[in-house]
């Protein structure tokens, strides 16, 4: 056994820093015993007792460092001393900083960022709920993105937020731009004066993006959630979004989008409108009551919408002034070219081809599509259909004229939502293309924050080997699709439009009009 | 509506960065499932609103005072203090369902040590052996400090004769004690029981506590050492493993006042040299100031804010606002820590003391941003000392307005443990401490952290599920 000691005058270091060297130096070969202290009169005491106390320590003083070694012989025990002389030598590298904590929970991140004034939530139904009273507690606003929240909590949670003149988008919301920032899955919209509140995620994206293209611009885009309208929640969230716009000085124009709702929500929404004397358009998709309330309120600039295309058109005429009824032409003359290029389509089509396919990734652009084509086809099946009649059997198999919503959960359990992966959606393009009796299959494309990067490209490889399929077998089978987004989506509507065109598409400006062509291809 | 957003995102990441893409401040909640799967909990079943009783017992604890006014003899001036009475750390010693065998027979060796030197202390045995046989005997009464408005370090074995600062809760008009630190190596706290360990303690009762009392009682108004937490926490104190700032502040504050009461200048050199010889002597300061801050917060109807975390080297037990004189307990765990030449993790006894009073009100591992110069024991480098700061936000109710964090741009430390946020995170209360011997008589071995047994928690959350 050799003991070494070194004494390293005026050297300070933390008495922490010295046992972690010591440790080090401990697991050298050879090395039995390791100190490494300042040399104060207690740390002599403890060296004495670990039988490391040479003649030097016991000289050294409080300001001196003591290096003290005890290893199998002289040599491991130099080898370690030079290692401790190297190692007290380094200076601190560039800490290795591990990056700081993220706050695990809301209540601490909104301590962390006590400015925050919008949540957004995506996490597992169960927990979600819980989430949510936490953030409008603090006083946020809140996109709950999760679904599978109780309809009590969902209940609960806006009956505090419409107290507490907060929004609660949700659950099952997937898009909102308040203050000009898109979240969840939204789209780059100029600022301008038209509000839209929206239980119908992309008809809120496909209004929103039609008045972007229009030239006009929006204030807040609020979504509620598809069940806000169900006459258990009473559609709390649309009257108070409804509420807010009216209110809200910047808003000249209101849209109110929903799919489907409960005719109890139709009175009280029509009850609030009246409320205000700014424009208010409804796009309803509902058949209650519409000619009644139509009559009733086009006296007052707020026109009834059969479809999103008309919602925004109506909101953009408002918004600059114009009449409605300049709108519904403008809208006529449009269907009247749609016509013309469907008879010009028509004759690539052989006699068997009668039936028209639609394969979505947005549900209220699916539910369009079904109630365009149903005015004049009749039933239209579906995994999601209008009528519970008309249900496919099996959703992977079409019958007649059938849409599908490829964002139902069915579709979506373990793979992201079809905005996101087109995956199924090309697989099933590819399926109906070998159908001999399908005219035309209809798609939505939709772009912005949050979706596929690239989506026409994917569609545009299927499609054109769907039409090989069909070509092989001497068929035409002809795409129409509309581009839900705007040149400011960072997939840029024009570049994705290109792509499209190039794969045989025929692009048009909005959904409606692909319902109403693809319509005119089989009446 | 407002013009700017500022967004907190909590779940799917692309919801962030697209926010993100968009210019906007976003902060991402990295949100995991509770692991016990335990439920919300926000109201009792009688109805009181959980958090309100929470934010009560944070500004309780936040508003207190804690100021010396003195120092006593422990039978003279700790309620309740009987003759062969030993307080000591911790839950009691019995409490645990598993548990075999009487107080003594439950005792860890430190403590079992720290019991021997008392008797000696006392003069209640003449040797080791005597020490033990009375302590064995049933002769004697073992009762947790926390149960006298005390609290000790390590073994924090208190007896009769011992003299105690005393710590006064002006805000709430209570009182809190705690004995007189020894310095490091062979000391009582770690177990030490050597005649040179029972002949300092001797000295601290003849000369070190006469002139200390002597000089605090004539300052008007006492010391606020409320006021010299704060302060050492902007000097690199957790003033829990560190006190080197806070000593040297009430040395500061206490020397002019020892100048003029202390009559014999030699006194008056050896009693300065030995506060400023030891790091820690403020510890038994930091100690009893917490817990004068802390008892006011006990017996809020509905609170699930911790008041009490204590090791008694054997379990770990935590009481809650809620259900005052509750003790919820576990096995003590065992430390990682850094140890002193000669000594390694086979020597270590459990954790051990009441020390924890510190982060349960506020300080301690809980500001561990502020105290770089600590850092080696949370990992190396100041962000992991910041990161563990920024946890104990997770499981807090509420943050101290007077105990500040310069390191997080002056934030207040993370204050309130709430069991209900340990349950939901899985994020259990990061303590600091230093390491005993687990034989008797030998006393500290090394320093280090671990984090409070989570069961404990999820006891006393369970238990005011119930109410």
């Amino acid at each position: 056994m050799s003991v070494l000691t070194l004494i390293q005058p005026g050297v300070y270091r933390d008495s922490v820093a010295l046992m972690l060297l010591a440790r080090e130096l401990g697991a050298l070969p050879g090395v039995s015993a390791v100190s490494v202290v300042m040399g104060t009169p207690a740390n002599q005491a403890v060296l004495r007792e670990a039988g490391l106390l040479t003649s030097e320590a016991q000289a050294a003083s409080p300001n001196d460092l003591i290096i003290a070694i005890q290893a199998q012989d002289e040599t491991r025990a130099r080898a370690a001393m030079t290692q401790a002389q190297t190692m007290l030598a380094q200076k601190a590298s560039s800490a290795q900083a591990t990056g700081a904590a993220r706050p695990r929970t809301m209540r601490s991140a909104i301590r962390a960022l006590p400015e925050a004034n919008v949540a957004v939530i995506s996490v597992a139904g169960q927990y979600a709920a819980a989430q949510a009273w936490d953030a409008l507690r603090a006083g946020l606003h809140v996109l709950l993105f999760s679904d599978h929240v109780s309809v009590d909590d969902e209940v609960a949670l806006k009956e505090y937020a419409g107290a507490h003149d907060l929004l609660l988008m949700g659950p099952g919301a997937g898009t909102a731009i308040l203050n000009g920032v898109g979240l969840g899955f939204a789209n780059a919209v100029p600022r301008g004066d038209i509000g839209i509140v929206a239980a119908a995620g992309t008809g809120l994206q496909e209004v929103s993006t039609l008045i972007a293209k229009a030239g006009a611009g929006i204030t807040q885009a609020i979504g509620t959630g598809g069940r806000d309208v169900s006459e258990k929640v009473g559609g709390k969230m649309l009257l108070h979004g409804l509420q807010m716009l009216q209110a809200d000085p910047e808003t000249r124009v209101i849209v109110v989008v929903s799919k489907l709702p409960a005719d109890s929500v139709v009175d009280k929404l029509m009850a609030q409108v009246a409320q205000s004397d700014k424009p208010t358009v409804l796009a309803l998709m509902t058949n209650y009551k519409l000619q009644m309330t139509n009559d009733k309120f086009a006296t007052r600039h707020s026109p009834l919408a059969t479809d999103l295309r008309q919602a925004a058109s109506f909101a953009v005429a408002l918004s600059r002034g114009e009449s409605v009824d300049d709108a519904r032409q403008k809208i006529a003359a449009e269907d009247r070219a749609l016509a013309g290029k469907a008879r010009a389509l028509k004759r690539k089509l052989n006699a068997r081809q009668n039936f028209l396919r639609g394969l979505y990734s947005g549900g209220t652009l699916c539910e369009e599509t079904m109630r365009i084509w149903q005015a004049a086809l009749g039933g239209i099946w579906s995994n999601a259909p209008l009528d519970p009649k008309l249900q496919l059997p099996d959703s992977n198999v079409s019958k007649r004229h059938t849409v599908i919503d490829l964002g139902e959960e069915e579709f979506t359990i373990g793979r992201p939502h079809p905005m996101i992966d087109q995956e199924l959606r090309v697989k099933r393009i590819l399926q109906e293309a070998r159908d001999p009796r399908i005219a035309a299959i209809a798609l939505d494309v939709v772009i912005g924050y949050g979706s596929n990067a690239d989506p026409a490209s994917e569609l545009g490889a299927a499609i054109r080997e769907a039409k090989q399929i069909a070509a092989q077998k001497k068929r035409e089978l002809i795409f129409v699709a509309s581009v839900t987004g705007t040149d400011s989506d960072p997939q840029n509507l024009a570049r994705q439009t290109d792509t499209l065109k190039q794969a045989g598409v025929m692009v048009l400006n909005s959904n409606a009009a692909v319902a109403r062509l693809t319509r005119a291809l089989v009446e | 509506m407002t013009t700017t957003n500022r967004v907190i995102n909590i779940g799917l990441q692309i919801f962030s960065d697209s926010i993100r893409a968009q210019g906007v401040e976003v902060l991402d909640v990295d949100f995991r499932p509770s692991p016990f799967d335990a439920p919300r909990l926000a109201f009792t079943q009688t109805g009181i609103d959980i958090e309100a009783a929470n934010a009560e017992a944070a500004r309780r604890i936040a508003s207190g005072k804690a100021v010396l006014i003195g120092l006593g003899i422990a039978r003279d001036v700790i309620p309740g203090m009987c003759d062969k009475m030993i307080l000591h750390a911790g839950p009691p010693l019995t409490l645990r369902q598993d548990a075999q065998g009487d107080a003594w027979e439950r005792m860890c060796g430190p403590v079992r040590g720290a019991v021997m030197g008392a008797c000696l202390y006392e003069g209640w045995a003449q040797t080791a052996d005597e020490a033990a046989r009375l302590a064995a005997s049933g002769a004697l009464t073992f009762e947790p400090c926390h149960h006298h408005h005390a609290v000790g370090p390590m073994a924090g074995v208190v007896s009769p004769s011992m003299p105690v600062w005393i710590i006064e809760n002006a805000a709430f008009q209570n009182r809190a004690f705690c004995t007189l630190n020894e310095g490091l190596g062979k000391v009582l706290r770690f177990g030490a029981f050597a005649p040179e360990v029972v002949a300092k303690l001797k000295w601290m009762e003849t000369v070190l506590y006469p002139a200390l009392d002597q000089a605090v009682r004539s300052i008007v108004g006492g010391i606020d050492i409320k006021n010299l937490i704060a302060q050492a926490l902007y000097m690199g104190d957790e003033c829990h493993n560190r006190n080197k700032a806070g000593t040297s502040l009430f040395v500061r504050a206490i020397a002019p006042a020892l100048a003029r009461t202390c009559a014999d200048g030699e006194t008056l050199a050896r009693v300065i040299e030995f506060m400023d010889r030891n790091d820690h002597f403020f510890l038994n300061l930091s100690m009893p100031a917490a817990k004068a801050l802390t008892e006011p917060a006990e017996g809020i109807p509905g609170s699930t804010i911790v008041t009490t975390m204590a090791r008694n080297g054997t379990d770990f037990g935590i009481r809650i606002a809620g259900l005052p004189g509750q003790w919820f307990v576990a096995p003590a765990g065992m430390v990682k820590g850094l140890y002193f030449p000669g000594f390694s993790e086979a020597d270590a006894n459990p954790d051990m003391g009441d020390s924890t009073i510190t982060e349960t009100a506020g300080f301690g591992g809980m500001a561990m941003a502020g105290a770089p110069a600590i850092v080696k024991f949370v990992g190396g480098v100041p962000q992991d000392a910041i990161d563990a700061t920024l946890e104990m936000y997770d499981i807090c109710a509420s943050e101290h307005d007077t105990f500040l964090i310069p390191a997080l741009n002056f934030r207040g430390a993370p204050l309130g443990i709430d069991v209900r946020r340990i349950v939901e995170t899985g994020i259990a209360p990061r303590l600091n401490t230093g390491i005993a011997h687990k034989e008797p008589g030998i006393g500290q071995v090394g320093a280090g952290l671990l984090r409070a047994p989570i069961e404990c928690f999820v006891q006393a959350f369970e238990a005011m599920r119930g109410t």
